[in-house]
């Protein structure tokens, strides 16, 4: 279960890099990478949000609706 | 439309029936496993998408990465360990093999034995629960694993047995009714308890908010002392009936065995009912906390790390009756003295319970009293 080392190296402008260093200094975050994976989770777990799509297909949605109905949970 | 899987994408891992019935026609060419309550219920919540994006019982590499960073290895937050244990030496078949897990003597799913491997059991134990202390329940039950663990996918092809059949939907069927009621915003309330009034305000205040309320009870595994399965059902079930707005109200059960691994467990919580189709989670003082392993905040605070979990915390103090404010109300609202306060914990609950006094109706609703009180014996031996 030893910890593998996963990572790429992603180029930004160094002042930008300057900009973080500085705004992370006494939060959190250890690292520059540290606070630009978070940023980068957020930026796309809130596209991902913008994408809902129905996850069963209509006649999977039927069969749910009849338990539903049997159970008393739909009219 | 209610929330998206976590992952993205709900998971089905049932067998259709015809397969079902070719593996039961040939079931003697596959290796055998018995499996453990636990395991049983982790295969249906497998099966059934609870636990998506997982397919099957972890490998070195998704338990590897779980442990180190608290994520699958593509990078899906996921806290907590899905393992199947076994004793290398009383097994067998092998790695690349196709066996039946059985419980209770009936065949629950067919599994691809992917890999066989073994672990370090306070590594394990350190990185979930933050102590390797075996008086920590969890910490004992992860001492108490098999020497081996075995990874792979699993297809569900029989039923658990379920004495609460109706109280039971999948996250499809808990999507379906969000969907059909016309609701967005979901908050879950997860419990293990029956409810006293303070429970009440916290659910109400935070169903304010969303346009659903889902009360999702755990069902399985508890300790001497805590109130059966089915007194938990059926005083929510009074409360319910009386006290909440039946178009913005629904409970179903989880079945899961607790780990009581605080903050991380709390995440585990919200990925279990986004699944099910929720936006939002109640993450109340100590959550999924035992003894004084965790900071009574540490549940909420953990939250910060995952920017997209895709659930949102809704944080609470505990509410209690104030004498001053003459109402249920929190730290947050009132700063009166604690002298003033009357704080009803579940285990004073239990306490009042079996002494036979009536709780007052600041403490608990009658009607929640009353159903307790029908029962001979509340409490598990």
């Amino acid at each position: 279960m030893a910890e593998e080392r996963k990572h790429t190296t992603v180029s930004i402008p160094l002042p930008l890099y300057r900009k973080i260093k500085e705004r992370i200094e006494g939060t959190g975050f250890t690292s520059v990478s540290d606070y630009v994976t978070y940023v980068l989770r957020e930026v796309l777990a809130s596209l991902e949000e913008d994408q809902k799509e129905e996850v069963f297909s209509e006649e999977e949605e039927e069969k749910v609706k009849e338990r539903l109905r049997a159970l008393g949970y739909l009219d | 439309m209610v929330n998206r899987p976590h992952g993205g994408r709900l998971i089905n891992r049932t067998l259709s029936q015809k397969t079902t019935q070719r593996v039961m026609d040939e079931i003697k060419e596959y290796g055998r496993m018995d499996i453990k309550e636990v395991n049983a219920v982790d295969v249906g919540s497998i099966a059934d998408g609870t636990y998506s994006p997982l397919t099957g019982f972890m490998t070195s590499d998704e338990l590897g990465s779980v442990l180190s960073k608290m994520r699958l290895p593509d990078d899906v937050p996921w806290t907590i360990p899905v393992v199947l244990d076994v004793n290398r030496e009383l097994m067998d078949f092998d790695e690349g093999e196709t066996i039946i897990l059985y419980y209770n003597g009936e065949p629950l799913a067919r599994m691809h034995v992917d890999e066989l491997f073994s672990f370090d059991r306070k590594e394990y134990a350190r990185s979930v629960f933050g102590t390797n202390d075996e008086a920590h329940p969890g910490v004992k039950r992860v001492m108490e694993l098999e020497n081996t663990l075995v990874g792979g996918e699993v297809e569900m092809m029989g039923e658990l047995p379920n004495p609460y059949k109706d109280y039971t939907l999948t996250p499809m069927e808990t999507r379906v009714l969000f969907k059909e009621r016309g609701w967005k915003t979901i908050v879950a309330f997860q419990t293990r308890n029956v409810s006293h009034v303070g429970h009440e305000f916290l659910q109400k205040t935070a169903a304010t908010f969303v346009d659903g309320l889902f009360i999702n009870p755990v069902i399985g595994k508890k300790k001497a002392g805590d109130f059966k399965d089915e007194v938990i059902l059926k005083t929510y079930d009074e409360l319910i009936r009386n006290y909440y707005p039946k178009a913005m109200t629904h409970m179903s059960i989880l079945r899961y065995e607790m780990k009581y691994a605080g903050p991380k467990e709390a995440i585990h919580h919200a990925i279990m009912r986004k699944n099910f189709g929720c936006t939002h989670i109640i993450i109340g003082r100590d959550h999924a906390g035992v003894g004084n392993y965790y900071g009574p905040f540490d549940a909420q605070e953990i939250f910060k790390e995952f920017p997209d979990l895709g659930m949102e915390p809704m944080a609470f103090q505990a509410f209690y009756y104030c004498h001053r404010c003459g109402n249920i109300v929190n730290s947050k609202i009132c700063d009166h003295d604690r002298q003033f306060h009357d704080s009803l914990s579940g285990t004073k609950m239990r306490e009042m319970i079996r002494t036979g006094e009536v709780p007052e109706p600041y403490h608990m609703r009658k009607e929640v009293f009353e159903v307790i009180r029908s029962f001979d014996k509340p409490f598990l031996e």
